[in-house]
């Protein structure tokens, strides 16, 4: 089977609001810079679009319909994943593997700062006879699913207050970061509670922004790149939807999503194999969840890790030196996109303030968010 | 070059009603149940799930694909919901296609699932969102406005009479009196067509397919398990799918180029040259009836404004030369959106490999179905060869 490699990357600054563009403004700033970043024109190069988008985050039904004219897409194959933007992201990579297809466009992008009623977007999410009925803010699940984790794990609260401390510190560098802050453990622990043992600080700030990328076909991507990113593993898995019978204190999700990844890739000591890692942090514990189901060290071992400053950035296993989520804003369905990306500048060396030293393999994982259960994994290498 | 051949072995769909007292991961169930007990597989044998239902509005859910993924059988399994509007009830099995084609998977469950049903007051209110908020929401349009629109355009442009229109609800009626399923099948006339209620000029009642819940299921795999589990595989030889503008209101309404450029598409991976010669039957999107033959010529199965010519000839009934939704079609069957689609996939599926009993067309072997949606927007096809 021919191999894949991503060729461009485009983002928009990451922003807690953007009241100056809309959403069709920051898709193609976002294309404009990773058409040019490939050197293609999406009007006669580009095979495929995949966009990656759920109608109630917009506040339109049927989102797709507003996608192709930005993205220079118009009378050409487009359709959406109804997922995160790293899902449209394997499905590229599957649409060039089959052979139809040479170079496929993959774009996600979050307006955020347009909804009045986030909360109410998200119980709209849970079974409306069995979960919505209960009431309150959703995020109380979040708060459920920690206190299991720590619990199953003898995880402490401290150790997740420091993957706050660790990410907030690496955005400082990130120019397109937002939530950048040198802060202590005690300012988290300090923050309000706010969906028990949940803390504000621990939460991610949604923002605003935009990411495409450009993916091509083996032969494609040498002529049109000295730096091609190759597509090395994907995975993705759901497991249930159903709050009342799914495992609280583990990512299966990811263990699975890993599990195909690594077999893809034919990585069979993730721990010595993999150089960088850009995992979802929508939530402090999620990290070290996170990194425990992608068998990155054993369970209930991701916080002394942290603790001992393996994953920071000069560590031996970095974990989300561009800031995370919890750093740079969580952007919903683009949030995965935004971790392969920074993956993707990493591995070309173009990372800046942010470079981690060495970088040949990286995964960028993402999970959809409360309630969900639903996550994808993607290992990226700049190794052919 | 493509390398890797894609089968389908199995297909499955449940009844289409205007109210189905299942829920819609049941009814998901119940078509992935038909249509793996007809592949002769379970669900351990399925490597992933793909599934397509059209706006979350109608069931007032957010991230409805998350809901429905147990009735799926997605548990624990790799799962994607893909969305292309009207045109995702096609476009559910070619992106299976590439879950297959890609390598990655020997086998894929395709489902297609709608419930309209729970949207109150009507279905037609959850389209109110679907408008550019600024410029055309304020006008508080409705679905069927914009469709009187492009038929007046179509009949305008090509001299085309209501009468030869009504004639495609006719056969397309009395086609699904042969379909299990069907919704609304009816020995009606062009007269009953003309005079049934006016809803937007032109648009009649009978013109128009109804609100319906429903849910259709196909299996694929690779050519290595479809020699093992059938001896009458189903291939997908070509795929298709192309979307035009948001700008809609600046589109020719008379002739669907995007409909053209899917379908080339598809003849160009199938290898088909003569799409009215090479096609044996034909599945073609008749949400209303002026779109069945908008939608032959812009698969290039008529020229231009002389699809309604083929039909009065006949030439489209199921025992014609090239007929057109046999099944019945949305206009017979129904419509819940993405599973319309897949009920048009399933029927040439049943066509190609014989098993269509009453409804069946002599000596298929090509079949193609299209589907089509968005603000007059997006094609999707699939060609199938026994």
């Amino acid at each position: 089977m021919r191999k894949v490699a991503i060729v461009g990357v485009g983002s928009t600054e990451i922003r807690s609001t953007t009241p100056d563009v809309s959403f069709k403004e920051m898709m193609f700033e976002a294309a404009t810079k990773a058409y040019e970043d490939a050197g293609i024109d999406p009007r006669k190069d580009v095979d495929s679009f995949i966009t990656s988008a759920e109608d109630y985050w917009e506040g339109y039904s049927i989102f797709d319909e507003f996608v192709p004219d930005q993205l220079g897409a118009m009378l050409k194959p487009v359709f959406t994943v109804s997922a995160d933007g790293l899902f449209g992201l394997i499905n590229a990579y599957m649409q060039i593997r089959t052979g139809l297809i040479d170079i496929a466009v993959v774009e996600a992008h979050s307006k955020a700062s347009d909804m009045l009623t986030f909360e109410g977007i998200v119980t709209f999410a849970l079974d409306p006879t069995y979960n919505r009925p209960l009431g309150g803010h959703p995020f109380y699940i979040a708060g459920l699913e920690m206190m299991r984790y720590l619990c199953e794990t003898d995880t402490t609260i401290e150790e997740c207050a420091m993957v706050v401390v660790k990410n907030k510190k690496n955005a400082l560098d990130n120019p397109y970061a937002s939530f950048g802050a040198k802060i202590s453990v005690d300012d988290v622990l300090n923050s309000e509670v706010m969906f028990y043992p949940l803390k504000r600080l621990e939460i991610s700030p949604l923002a605003d922004g935009a990411i495409v990328m450009v993916l091509a076909a083996e032969e494609v991507a040498k002529r049109l790149t000295d730096t091609p990113i190759w597509v090395k593993g994907v995975g993705w898995c759901s497991e249930t939807p159903q709050l009342e019978s799914r495992d609280w204190g583990r990512a299966i999700y990811t263990e699975i999503s890993a599990k195909m990844a690594y077999k893809m890739a034919k990585i069979t000591q993730p721990q010595r194999d993999i150089d960088i890692v850009e995992v979802d942090d929508k939530f402090s514990y999620k990290e070290l969840q996170h990194i425990e189901a992608l068998g990155l060290c054993e369970r209930g071992e991701a916080g002394v890790l942290l603790r001992e400053g393996v994953t920071e950035r000069d560590g031996d296993l970095p974990v989300n030196p561009s800031g995370g989520s919890l750093g740079a804003g969580n952007l919903l369905e683009a949030d995965g996109l935004k971790k392969a990306m920074e993956l993707v500048l990493q591995l070309r060396g173009e990372a800046g303030k942010q470079q981690v030293p060495d970088a040949k393999t990286g995964i960028a994982q993402v999970w959809r968010g409360i309630p969900t259960a639903t996550g994808a994994v993607v290992i990226l290498s700049n190794e052919y | 070059m493509i390398k890797n051949r894609v089968a389908v072995v199995g297909a499955g769909m449940t009844l289409f009603r205007r109210r189905m007292l299942e829920t819609g991961r049941e009814m998901c169930w119940e078509a992935a149940k038909m249509a793996l007990d007809s592949a002769g597989l379970t669900l351990k044998d399925i490597d992933c799930v793909v599934l397509g239902t059209a706006p979350d509005a109608f069931d007032g859910l957010h991230m409805k694909g998350e809901y429905l993924l147990d009735g799926a059988g997605a548990w624990r399994k790799p799962y994607v919901r893909v969305y292309v509007g009207g045109g995702t009830g096609v476009f559910v099995p070619i992106a299976g296609w590439w879950h297959v084609a890609s390598g990655l998977f020997d086998t894929c469950l395709v489902i297609g699932e709608e419930k309209m049903s729970p949207c109150h007051p009507h279905p037609q209110y959850a389209f109110s969102t679907i408008w550019d908020p600024i410029l055309t929401r304020p006008l508080e349009p409705n679905l069927i406005w914009i469709f009187a629109l492009e038929m007046h355009r179509y009949m305008h442009k090509y001299g085309i009479k209501k009468e030869d229109i009504a004639l495609v609800a006719v056969k397309n009626k009395k086609n699904a009196l042969d379909h299990p399923c069907a919704q609304i099948p009816a020995k009606i006339t062009v007269e009953d067509v003309l005079n049934s209620e006016v809803l937007v000029w032109p648009v009649q009642r009978l013109d128009i397919s109804p609100v319906s819940d429903g849910a259709a299921a196909v299996v694929l795999c690779s050519e290595d398990v479809a020699k093992k589990v059938t001896d009458s595989p189903v291939w997908i030889d070509g795929v298709g799918w192309c979307l035009d503008s948001t700008y809609w209101t600046n589109r020719e309404l008379a002739y669907p180029k995007y409909v053209e450029y899917a379908a080339r598409m598809a003849y160009k991976m199938a290898g088909i040259h003569n799409p009215p010669k090479e096609i044996d039957v034909a599945e073609v999107y008749d949400p209303f009836d002026y779109k069945e033959l908008h939608h032959m010529e812009g698969l290039q199965l008529a020229r231009k404004g002389e699809a309604p010519k083929l039909t009065k000839e006949g030439v489209t009934e199921r025992d014609g030369d090239l007929p057109i939704n046999p099944s019945g079609g949305l206009l017979g069957v129904g419509n819940p959106i993405a599973a319309a689609g897949m009920m048009k996939v399933c029927e040439i599926f049943w066509q190609l490999r014989g098993e269509a009993g009453k409804r069946q067309v002599p000596d298929a072997r090509t079949g193609l179905a299209q589907a089509w949606g968005d603000l007059m927007q997006v094609g999707t096809v699939i060609i199938m060869r026994s």
